[in-house]
């Protein structure tokens, strides 16, 4: 589904954020990539979606080299891709309602479905009560929970989650995981990044072990945590 | 499916508009002033054309006739002299009408009256008012005049004077003050136009620059240019449109206030007699309504709307 194929990035200042790294994921994979901070995780996740270029190497998404796509296939693409951040990214002047409804217009989709599926995925990630809050009256772990509802919304080929984490408390930390969890049973390919020993002990699966931008342990023999 | 999106668009735009509060009430704020100097421009101009108009208006020269004249000669004169390609316009004024006009003006003088009584004759000679078209003018149509003067029956020439030599200072001054006065009244319209745009640009382009975060996260999850942009033009419009209002208020305000404090300042009589400066504001402003406000409308509309489109175009490129 999603191929690196000997993709590096040297940044300008020749600081080296990705050295010569090749791995593939397979549908309904539930991946994590472990490393330190600075180990390239994140900008490998941000090639995905075309906010990093790679400077040799290429990014395959089924077929389709990324980095070669214009805006529109490109736009096709990125609703394809949920994404969840660190620092959530909710549009802080837009509703509960309205962040998720955004997505889902974004898509094209009919108001009756807007409607509908909005009120519905709030449920799923517990949220139902909050529908009308702006982003600034939620907690942390709420405000992820909104940012995963917005992801999944568009019921996307592969979510991605740049240290979701982060920013949480251990009880939020670990409902974020459980409700990721729960989307990848459902069928969705999962990307998380993390730093979060914790969370790695507790998602199991497959297991990426980056340093200074090199995969250094992959391993698949992990079993989920059901 | 289009008009799904324009819909989503234009109430997203409507939406951002009421939530952004602040920075929709400060952009209004900003564009009305801006505005305020187009509109200052206008009547300023107007302004301007009606006392150059009227001040041009007043220059003129007269022709006196001598007494012995006969009528028929000065009516051919003046049948000339209307030929002359320079000429706005001329009055002939007969020596009774003179007569009857003086008598008029000082019925109430008793002392004027007896003195016109004891002279018995009618002692005014007829003239003839001409108006060039532009003020440089005056001079050639003098030296015709004094060249030309036709003679009558008796040999005697029909003209006893022409006033030119006693306006042609007044003459040359407004001749030269004139076009330069206009030229410069451009000149500070096309700055003032200038900054305006500048400014509402600028304000526009902040407004923007504090939703770049967001502008990146609608285009990460997947929306199209028009998606995220539209919103942003419509907000544009909508400050340009308010702003517009506000300030065709402003201008409708100041044009009237202006006619009650001249009429307060002058006094009505003396008012009365500059008939040019009373009402010239509101007037202007009735009469050319319509184009007035297209004029605000319009600038409102574009900048606010083109400002947006433009600014916002360098966060689409995530």
């Amino acid at each position: 589904m999603i191929y690196y194929d000997k993709v590096s990035k040297v940044y300008p200042d020749k600081t080296i954020a990705i050295d010569n790294v090749s791995f593939g994921i397979e549908p309904k994979e539930f991946v994590t990539i472990v490393g330190q901070s600075g180990a390239g995780k994140t900008t490998l996740m941000k090639m995905l979606i075309a906010e990093e270029w790679p400077s040799d190497g290429a990014v395959f998404f089924e077929s389709a080299n990324i980095h070669r796509l214009n805006r529109r296939q490109m736009n096709k693409l990125r609703r394809r891709i949920g994404m969840v951040f660190q620092d959530y990214r909710l549009i802080p002047n837009k509703t509960v309602y309205e962040n998720i409804a955004f997505a889902m217009e974004a898509t094209g989709k009919s108001s009756r479905e807007v409607s509908a599926d909005v009120p519905h995925v709030l449920e799923l990630v517990d949220l139902g009560h909050k529908i009308w809050n702006f982003p600034k009256e939620l907690s942390g772990g709420e405000k992820q929970r909104v940012a995963i509802a917005r992801a999944i919304v568009t019921q996307p080929d592969i979510i991605i989650a740049d240290e979701p984490t982060g920013n949480l408390d251990p009880t939020n930390t670990y409902e974020i995981i459980r409700i990721l969890q729960k989307i990848n049973e459902l069928g969705t390919t999962i990307m998380l990044a993390t730093h979060n020993k914790g969370v790695v002990d507790t998602v199991g699966g497959r297991i990426i072990t980056m340093d200074k931008g090199k995969v250094v342990k992959d391993s698949r023999e992990g079993k989920y945590i059901l | 499916m289009v008009f799904t999106t324009l819909k989503r668009i234009t109430r997203t735009g409507f939406v951002n508009f009421w939530r952004n509060g602040f920075l929709s009430f400060a952009a209004i704020v900003i564009i009305t002033l801006s505005l305020c100097a187009f509109g200052a421009m206008i009547f300023t101009g107007a302004f301007g054309r009606a006392l150059l108009a009227d001040v041009k208006d007043k220059v003129d020269i007269n022709v006196y006739f001598a007494l012995t004249a006969q009528e028929a000669d000065m009516l051919s004169l003046q049948k000339e002299i209307n030929n002359l390609p320079q000429v706005a316009s001329t009055t002939y004024v007969s020596r009774d009408q003179t007569l009857a006009a003086f008598k008029d003006k000082w019925q109430d003088n008793a002392l004027i009256m007896q003195g016109l009584t004891e002279v018995g004759d009618n002692p005014f000679p007829a003239s003839l008012n001409i108006k060039a078209k532009d003020p440089g003018q005056y001079g050639a149509i003098a030296s015709y005049l004094t060249g030309k003067n036709p003679e009558d029956v008796n040999g005697t020439p029909i003209i006893e004077k022409v006033n030119y030599q006693e306006n042609k200072l007044i003459i040359d001054r407004l001749s030269r003050i004139i076009p330069i006065a206009e030229q410069t009244g451009l000149a500070v319209a096309i700055i003032l136009v200038l900054v305006s745009v500048i400014v509402i640009w600028n304000t526009i382009r902040l407004i923007i620059y504090t939703a770049k975060d967001e502008i990146s996260v609608m285009k990460l999850v997947g929306a199209s240019n028009i998606y995220v942009r539209g919103p942003l033009v419509v907000s544009g419009i909508m400050y340009g449109i308010i702003s517009a209002l506000i300030t065709l208020g402003i201008m409708a305000a100041v044009a009237y206030w202006s006619d009650t404090v001249i009429l307060r300042l002058a006094g009505v009589q003396i008012a009365a007699d500059f008939d040019l400066i009373v009402n010239v504001l509101s007037n202007y402003f009735r009469d050319n309504f319509a184009q007035i406000f297209l004029i605000i409308m319009g600038a409102g509309i574009i900048l606010g709307g083109v400002s947006s489109y433009i600014a916002a175009r360098r966060y689409l490129r995530v």
